[in-house]
Order: C-alpha cells, then structure tokens, then sequence
C-alpha cells in the first residue's frame, strides 16, 4: 500500500524539482527585459517601460491580496504612496547630509515602510475578509490620502515632495543620469521583487492563502488562523506595494499626494483584474496593456478612461479570468495541437468586431468633438484622416462600421464557436 | 484511571430562546470508536460544531485530553489533536485535490505560518499527500480543481482532509451520507483503516455502518443522550426502540 503510494508519488505528483522547462519562462522574461532597451531606445518608449515596471510590482504585490488572498482592497495606493515617499525624504536626506546611500538598494526602505505600515494596518483590518475588509481599505486609504493635504511636512502639500536621484554616492561608477541606467535598477528590482512573490505562494503560509480566499472556516479546521494567514499575506503585499514605491520615487523623482488617492488604488484594482487574478502572471499583462493604453491611447484621444472603463466592463462580464484567463483558455487546444483551427474563425469574427468597435469610437469621437470643441471649430482629426465633424457622411461612416461589422462578427461567431469546440475535441470525438 | 479522550460534562447550548443541547454528559476513552445516531434536527451535528470550537457552548465544560476547550478557537483545537469533517462537504473548491490534501499536511507537519520553506520542495509533503489521494482512490483525480469533482469524490476527499494531518481524535458528521452501498463500503473500510489507535466520534445514519463500525453507540434525542453502550445494548433499549431506533430498524427491513 504505502509502497505504491510512494510509487506513484514519483509518477503523479507535482513535479518539485526546479528543471529547465520551469526555468524558461523566467529566462525569456529576463532576457527580454535586458534587450528591450536596445530595441526601444527613444526616450519615450524608455519612459514607458519604467512605468509599466512599476506598475507590474504593484499589481502583483496587490494581487497578493486579490487574487491568492481573496482580500478586495480599495486602499492600496497608500502601501505603495508611503514607501515611495519616505525614499523620497531619504534621497532628500542623501542629499542634504551626504549620508552613503547608494541609490539601488532605496526600493528596499520603500519595501520596510510599506511593510511596516501594513503590519500596523493589517493588524485590525485582517480580522475579517469580505466588505468589512474592503471598507477598512477604503476608510484607511481615505484617511491617509487627506492627510497629505494636512501634514505637509511629510507629504509635501499641494506640489507633493521632490529631490534629486543623482546626487548620492555613484554605484559603481553610474551615477543615474541617464533614462537608460534607471531603466536597468528598475528591472532589476522588477525581477527580484517578481521572483520573491512567486516564491512566496509556494511557501506555507502562500499556500494556505489560498486555502483562505477559497474556505477561511476549513482552514482553522486544519490548524490555521485565518486571520493570521491574512495578515502575513497583507504585510507581505504592503512590502512588495513599497518597494513599487520606491521605485517611483526613483523613476519620478517627485511624489505627489496623488499618489495615495483613491484613483490610484482603483487603477490597481482595475489592471489587476484586467490581468487576471487567478494567475500568477495575470497582473504582469494587466500592467503592461494598461501602461499602453493609458500612454499611447491617452496621447490620442482625450476620453480614452471611457474606452479602459468599458474594456474593465467586458472583462467583468465575459472574461472573468482576466486577459490571462483568455490566454489560458487556449491551452488544452494547443495540447491538442489544433490551435491552427482556430485562426480562420478568429479572423472572420475579431476583424468585423474590431470595425465594429472602431465604428463605436469614431461616432464616441465625432459626439466629442462636437460637443466640446470651440463653436466654429468644425475640423477634426481622427485615424489620420481630417474631416468636418458635423457632416452628415463622418457620422454615417461610423454608423455602417458599427453596425457592419457587428452583423458580420455575430454572422460568423457560430463558426468560431464550432472550431473551438472542434479544437477542444480529441479526434475520436469524446470529450 | 487514563483521562478520556473526550468528556463533556453538563453541555447545553441554545439558539436564542431554543435549547438545542439540552444538558449532555458522555465520556469517550482513547481509542474508543463511538457513534452518534438519532433522528433529523436531534442536535447531532450541533454537538460537534460545539466540541470543535465552531459555536460556543451556552454552559457546560469540554475536555479534550483532559483540557478545558472553553473559548478556543477551532484551529487551536485542531492543533491539540481533534480533527472534523462536515456533513455539508466543506473544502476548498477552486485548489486541485492535490493542494486540498498537502494544506491539510501543513500544520502537522510543522511548517506553521512559514514563509522560508518551499512546499514543493519537501518530499514528506509531497509524498504524505499522495498517500492518502491513494488511500480515498483519488490519486488520478490529484490535478484536477476539487470543485468538479462528484459528490461522492468530494465526500472521500472531505475525509481525505480530516485525517490528513495525523489528529488522534477524528469526528465524522455523516461521511457515508448520499454515498451507494459500495461506495459505503469503501469508505466505513477505509474510516476503520485510519482510525486505527485512534478515537473516532461519528455521526451515522446507516445502522449497518453504526453497528459493524462503533465499539459504543450514544442516542441523541431533542438534545439529550437517552442511551449510552455497546451496539447490541442500545439495541435492546425500549427507550431507544420507542424514541428511534425501532422505527430505523423496521424501515431497514
Ligand atoms: N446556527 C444555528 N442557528 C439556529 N439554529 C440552529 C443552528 N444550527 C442548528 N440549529 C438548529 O438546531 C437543531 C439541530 O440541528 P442539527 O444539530 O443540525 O441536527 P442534526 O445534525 O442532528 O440533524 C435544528 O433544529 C436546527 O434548526
Ligand atoms: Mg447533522
């Protein structure tokens, strides 16, 4: 009995090893971010890239919560807002007293300060999951929000806090001038800080998290307080949230109390969701596409948080698992081996359905445009094309392209639903 | 004279002005295999969530090993050495079974709230886990989410997770409840195999499983034991006959 149940052991149960296959994903990751730069030099594209960096750490450490946890926060901005301005006050005081502080190991006291609010925080608000959690959150962000309007020392007031990166020790002889070298500390401390949090949900207590999220009560049947499960979890995820903090800090340079608003916190809530909370890596893709979105879109368009809204909307409705949850969805077919099924349906249906939202925008758009720019100003500028935004034929255009491609997405979705079922089929038809 | 393993003493408990455990005293030894019958609404399942901490009693002491559990937490209980499975399957739907039996090895096995070791890294874990998936026959079911899983494979993995971490007193709320007769079979087989040196308190309405399984029986009714003693005994009770029993035994023929 017991001899075949070690047997099998070997056989079925989770590989535990770490092996090269497990290792990829991280090495393509690492590599990718090394290149990157190289690939994407300008400035701008540099900008976006620390930003989404950022943002990563931060919705990662936020899924914590969410995702392994179970814990809804709507206060998270402040974790990472007081880690980043304490690193802000300690690039001051580098500054001012010439203390030898080299600038890459900041995040860390940006980690300590969000960790050590969280542990004062969490000490009360982990007691119960669920809305009396939330509303904590929500109190607690409200409260330290404002008072970075009233204790002005610390929070700066109105123009927040600033100082200068470059003015510490040089690490090795780079000083933090270039765009390029904060690029690297800022990959850095994402790798790191991604790799510590992927550990830490294979810990015990990451482990139990879940257990938590899923059956607090079956867990204290198992030895665990769940309060406490919660409370290590929230600590954790207010360190990974400082050391984002700190990160911005040294990316910005600047704090404002911006940072520990309520928009933030529901930004975070919204990439990680966005992402995918029931994935490790779900909050990775959240933080990037939202990153795009909101640099390249915003740069377009001025109601681009409509088009975010709406997509946050979809994704609640029809993709609950989050952008990652639709990526996931594709593997038993690619196991299969029929994922090439798929690609003629999906092109039939998500071209149509594209048009169909470029119609929705181009009428979203001319609506805009008409109603809020100045009288007189009849001339727009929308996919490059320049046109009167009160003729009759832009509104039509749009109108045909919405509803075209609408008719034409719903014409061939039975198709596409058909190959999926077909992809997801093994060949001797059962299920 | 060894301390019992359980003893209550003067239990009751009500639910605002209703008086569910209306005053029980029972004693069971280490090692003992004791059942709990009585018609529906008794008390039954009420009288474990007050053992295991669930509820707290309204007056009346529980001793565990001879320790008062007055105001402890279910989880401080468990880590004295008393483990539950419920009536309604009480588990963690969206882990694999896998991850269902490991967390339930955690605390046993001392890993506490650590967050330095790697679960996967400990092969006792690993292979303490994928013992007992073959011991409720779920070793090929071990990948998939525990929420798919049928009634009656949620009903093994339910006991799956109770004896899991070692407990030397195991309580069973009905385990055998909505499962066939082999599948029964199984199961009473299995419940006997692990609880082997160790004290078992179950919940049990199939008079089949109750009298093969329990070295004595307790009948509770309207929140009171109105028997105590070995299987043919109680049997033989009138009181038992009247209140119960007899009405079970005939609806069995
Ligand atoms: N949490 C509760 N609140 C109020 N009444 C309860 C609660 N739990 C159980 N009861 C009542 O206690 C009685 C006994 O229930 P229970 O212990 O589940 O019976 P059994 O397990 O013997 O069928 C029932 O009448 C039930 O309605
Ligand atoms: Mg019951």
């Amino acid at each position: 009995m017991t001899q075949t149940a070690q047997e099998r052991a070997h056989v079925s149960a989770p590989a535990s090893g770490i092996t090269l296959s497990r290792l990829m994903p991280w090495i393509i990751a690492i590599l990718f971010l090394l290149i990157m730069p190289i690939l994407f030099g300008s400035n701008s594209a540099i900008t976006i890239m620390n930003q989404m960096m950022i943002t990563i750490v931060f919705a990662l450490a936020y899924n914590m919560l969410l995702g392994q946890g179970g814990m809804l926060s709507f206060g998270h901005a402040v974790y990472m807002g007081v880690g980043g301005f304490m690193c802000m006050h300690i690039i001051r005081m580098v500054e001012k007293y010439g203390i030898p502080l080299p600038l890459p190991v900041l995040p860390l006291f940006g980690g300590l300060f969000g960790l050590g609010l969280a542990m004062i925080i969490g000490s009360f608000s982990t007691r119960k999951a669920g809305t009396v959690f939330a509303m904590i959150s929500l109190g607690i962000g409200e409260l330290i929000a404002a008072c970075s309007v009233i204790i002005v020392v610390f929070f700066g007031g109105e123009e927040g806090i600033s100082g200068d990166r470059t003015y510490g020790l040089p690490f090795f002889g780079i000083e933090f001038l270039q765009q390029k070298e904060v690029y690297y500390l800022l990959a850095f401390w994402t790798v790191l800080s991604t790799i510590l949090m992927y550990l830490f949900s294979r810990t015990p207590v990451g482990r139990m998290a879940n257990a938590v999220r899923d059956n607090p009560e079956r867990a204290e049947f198992l030895g665990y307080s769940a309060r406490w499960v919660r409370y290590f979890s929230f600590c954790a995820s207010g360190f990974f949230a400082g050391i984002a903090g700190g990160m911005f800090a040294i990316n910005y340079e600047i704090l404002t109390g911006e940072q520990l608003s309520l928009i933030q916190s529901g930004a975070i809530l919204l990439i990680t969701f966005l992402g995918g909370v029931g994935l490790f890596f779900g909050p990775i893709i959240g933080a990037i596409v939202f990153t795009l979105l909101q640099t390249v879109l915003s740069l377009q368009t001025e109601i681009w948080q409509l088009y975010v809204g709406a997509l946050f909307v979809a994704a609640v409705m029809f993709f609950p698992g989050g952008l990652a949850g639709v990526l996931m969805m594709h593997v038993p077919a690619i196991r299969l081996g029929k994922l090439h099924l798929l690609i003629v349906p999906y092109i039939r249906t998500l071209v149509p359905a594209v048009l169909c939202i470029i119609g929705v925008a181009v009428i979203l758009e001319i609506l805009f445009h008409v109603r809020h720019s100045a009288p007189g100003d009849n001339e727009m500028t929308l996919f490059w094309i320049t046109f009167d935004s009160h003729n009759p034929v832009a509104w039509a255009i749009g109108a045909v392209l919405a509803l075209g491609g609408f008719w034409l997405a719903r014409m061939s979705a039975p198709d596409l639903r058909d190959a999926w079922h077909r992809a997801n089929t093994l060949d001797g038809g059962a299920a | 004279m060894t301390v019992p393993a359980l003893q209550l003493d003067g239990l009751r408990k009500s639910f605002g002005k209703t008086e569910i455990i209306r005053g029980i005293d029972l004693s069971i030894s280490a090692g003992e295999r004791h059942a709990v019958i009585g018609p529906n609404g008794a008390g039954k399942s009420t009288l474990f969530n007050l053992i295991t901490g669930r509820f707290p009693q309204t007056s009346g002491t529980i001793r565990l090993h001879g320790h008062d559990l007055k105001g402890l937490a279910p989880f401080e209980i468990n880590r004295m050495g008393l483990s539950r499975s419920f009536q309604i399957t009480n588990i963690f739907p969206k882990m694999s079974v896998f991850e269902n039996v490991r967390c339930s090895l955690l605390w046993s096995q001392g890993y506490k709230y650590s967050f330095w070791n790697m679960v996967s890294r400990s092969r006792e874990l690993t292979e303490g886990a994928m013992e007992i998936l073959d011991q409720i026959n779920l070793t090929s079911r071990a990948e998939l989410p525990a929420g798919v899983l049928s009634y009656a494979e949620q009903r093994a993995l339910e006991i799956g997770i109770t004896i899991a971490g070692g407990a030397d007193v195991i309580m069973l709320d009905e385990p055998t409840a909505g499962m066939s007769h082999s599948e029964t079979d199984y199961i009473v087989e299995l419940i006997r195999k692990v609880t082997e040196d160790k004290t078992l308190v179950m919940v049990e309405h199939d008079m089949g499983v109750v009298f093969g399984l329990a070295d004595r029986i307790s009948v509770l009714v309207y929140g009171e034991i109105i028997a105590t003693g070995r299987p043919e005994d109680v049997r033989g009770d009138p009181k038992v006959q009247e209140a119960y029993l007899g009405a079970a035994l005939e609806a069995e023929h």
